[in-house]
């Protein structure tokens, strides 16, 4: 799987290099700056980008207006965005258009090398990866202000978090060490106790998740 | 129609002609005996104050002259809309006669009060008296046409002189009815015009650099509020640093210290230790994190005060909605200032309004950022000692902007702050 690099700091960069050619995937390209990074997306299309908002010569959020930008050029490629902070705001830009092949996650989540591959792979597959933080965010904010939320159990509340983050019955069943029936079981009750449609597409669970989290804005 | 703009407009002038007549008369026949004893009482006053008495009865006359100087000041303000700044040094609450004496006598403010006293009995007495004599003296022209220069001539070849009209007969009697209404017209122009004068003088002799003065004052205060704010900041930063983030690395460093040895005869251990380690970095980056959002939040560097505000609101657990009509961005310390302050407002109304809905609206019009924060909570917040709103008043105040607060009990609460400020 042919990836783009993006980030600033030789270091990370090196380092997200060195990880993600263990993992098995090819670096297409490792680059520093934001017109690198459209050049490289423009020019190599890669399977998968993985990319720091805050890149030169701005060091403002150049890498997330690049991937919007490339995105826009090239419906649903995959892009990982990775920042020092995650914001709910620039979760919505990214999530907007629906077409999923998302993800955004704290640079933090790369210590956990294999979850973090496991979010690339995810995105590359067209799934998404939200940062627990972001889905965090989202719960608390809206179970202090409507009862759905307050109704599940916290069994399901973890279970919604998880899934939130894209991840599939599989990999939560894994994650919280029970069989993928009992994952199962959750998710449907969750989905009845929140009046959402079941559906067995990882991306349409997240965007459902947060589209319903997001109704009231 | 444009006649009667024009009747209108004309009544609406001979009015305001004539009361400032009355109000130039009323200031002449008052100012001259209170401007000439106050400047005879204060002189006599000054000059007895090396036999001591005049350290008794100078502060109470300058009182009085600061008073009377106070009545002009408002009157020029409510009359004519001319304002005259006043900068009086504060004077400590219990000082002896002698501190008491020479404080004022060393304050500018109070010299200028005393030098306007002669001014005021001799050009602002002129300037006072002028629109009355201009609106009185042509009734006198127009009643001596009509008839009344029989009386004032006694006997033919008798001569009453009306300006420089020598009235005799009918004939010159008419004559100086037409001066009068030169006079009339005069007045009708130059009344408003005239009694603006007077005020003016006034401001040009108490007014001198109290503006500067009242304005390096305010500087001066404002900047011992940032330089405090700062530095307690600095604290801050430096105190989460050393007991977060700096405390976690030596932990982890310690930890990594075990490992190596561990590492051969203890694997187990060792792998223990190693997941310890890595929680403690991600708990350090946390910390970091936070305070860095403290210092200057990474949105607000990468998108700008109405994004970071809207990232802020997304946060708040009450639904906040934002309008931002910012069609650039502002300096980053005043982009600073007022993103703290709404964090402030904003938290604020969370916290203690009650309200379950929240409105933020910023906009930039006539060089000022105006920001807007209501809520539809319960209102009777005030801006006083302790409260977080007296802290966003000073944060504000470095940067001359200004906080205006109107909740009334029972709501809503509308929180207003402006910064004059450029975008670019």
């Amino acid at each position: 799987m042919r990836v783009v690099v993006a980030e600033d700091l030789f270091l990370l960069r090196d380092g997200l290099v060195r990880m993600l050619t263990a993992f098995g995937f090819e670096i297409a390209a490792a680059v520093e700056s934001g017109p690198e990074l459209a050049h490289a997306l423009a020019e190599l299309e890669p399977d998968v980008a993985v990319v720091d908002v805050r890149l030169p010569p701005t060091h403002t959020d150049e890498g997330l207006q690049c991937a919007l930008a490339a995105r826009r050029a090239r419906p649903g490629l995959p892009v990982l965005v990775l920042s020092q902070h995650v914001e709910q705001l620039y979760a919505r830009e990214l999530l907007a258009d629906g077409t999923g092949g998302i993800g955004y996650l704290l640079k933090d989540r790369v210590f956990d090398a294999e979850q973090f591959v496991d979010a690339v792979r995810r995105v590359a597959a067209g799934g998404t990866a939200m940062d627990p933080q972001v889905i965090q965010q989202l719960l608390s904010r809206r179970s202090a202000e409507d009862r759905p939320l307050g109704r599940l159990t916290p069994r399901e509340r973890e279970v919604l978090e998880l899934m939130a983050q894209g991840r599939s019955n599989a990999g939560i069943a894994a994650q919280l060490v029970v069989t993928e029936r009992a994952i199962a079981k959750h998710t449907s009750n969750i989905f009845a106790k929140l009046g959402l449609e079941v559906s067995d597409d990882d991306n349409r669970r997240v965007l459902a998740v947060l589209a319903h989290l997001d109704q009231d804005r | 129609m444009n006649t009667d703009i024009t009747r209108g407009t004309v009544r609406a002038r001979a009015k305001e002609v004539l009361l400032d007549a009355v109000r130039g008369l009323t200031l002449a026949v008052a100012v001259l005996p209170l401007g000439v004893a106050f400047l005879v009482l204060t002189l006599l006053s000054v000059a007895f104050v090396p036999l001591g008495i005049g350290l008794f009865t100078t502060p109470a006359i300058l009182t009085g002259v600061r008073a009377l100087a106070d009545v002009h000041r408002r009157l020029a303000e409510e009359w004519c809309g001319v304002r005259i700044p006043a900068a009086y040094r504060p004077m400590p609450a219990k000082a002896n006669p002698w501190t008491r004496t020479f404080r004022l006598l060393g304050d500018p403010q109070v010299r200028r009060d005393v030098l306007w006293l002669p001014v005021s009995v001799t050009a602002g007495f002129v300037t006072a008296l002028l629109p009355a004599l201009l609106v009185f003296y042509p009734v006198e022209g127009f009643l001596l046409a009509a008839g009344l220069w029989r009386p004032y001539v006694s006997g033919a070849g008798g001569t009453y002189w009306y300006a420089f009209v020598p009235v005799s007969d009918q004939t010159s009697a008419f004559g100086a009815g037409g001066l009068a209404a030169v006079l009339a017209v005069v007045a009708y122009r130059f009344v408003p015009r005239t009694m603006k004068a007077h005020f003016k003088l006034g401001r040009a002799v108490l007014g001198g650099d109290a503006e500067l003065t009242e304005r390096v004052r305010v500087l001066t205060e404002t900047r011992r509020d940032a330089v405090d704010t700062s530095a307690a900041e600095l604290r801050r930063i430096e105190r989460d640093l050393h007991d977060g983030a700096q405390a976690r690395l030596v932990a982890m460093g310690m930890d990594l210290g075990t490992i190596e040895m561990l590492v051969e005869h203890d694997p187990a251990q060792a792998k223990q230790l190693l997941a310890q380690a890595r929680r403690n970095s991600a708990e350090a980056l946390e910390e970091l994190r936070d305070l860095v959002r403290g210092i200057h939040p990474p949105v607000l560097a990468e998108r700008g005060l109405g994004d970071a505000v809207r990232a802020l609101a997304l946060r708040l657990p009450l639904p906040t909605e934002v309008t931002v009509e910012l069609p650039g961005r502002a300096d980053a310390p005043v982009e600073s200032a007022a993103y703290f302050a709404v964090s402030e407002v904003l938290t604020n109304a969370v916290k203690h309004s009650g309200a379950d809905r929240i409105w933020a609206d910023l906009h930039h019009t006539d060089g000022r950022l105006r920001i807007t924060v209501t809520d539809n909570g319960k209102g009777g917040a005030a801006v006083g000692a302790g409260s977080g709103l007296a802290g966003v008043e000073r944060r504000l105040g470095t940067f001359d902007g200004v906080l205006a607060v109107s909740s009334p009990a029972g709501g809503p609460t509308m929180v207003t702050m402006e910064i004059p400020c450029v975008l670019s």
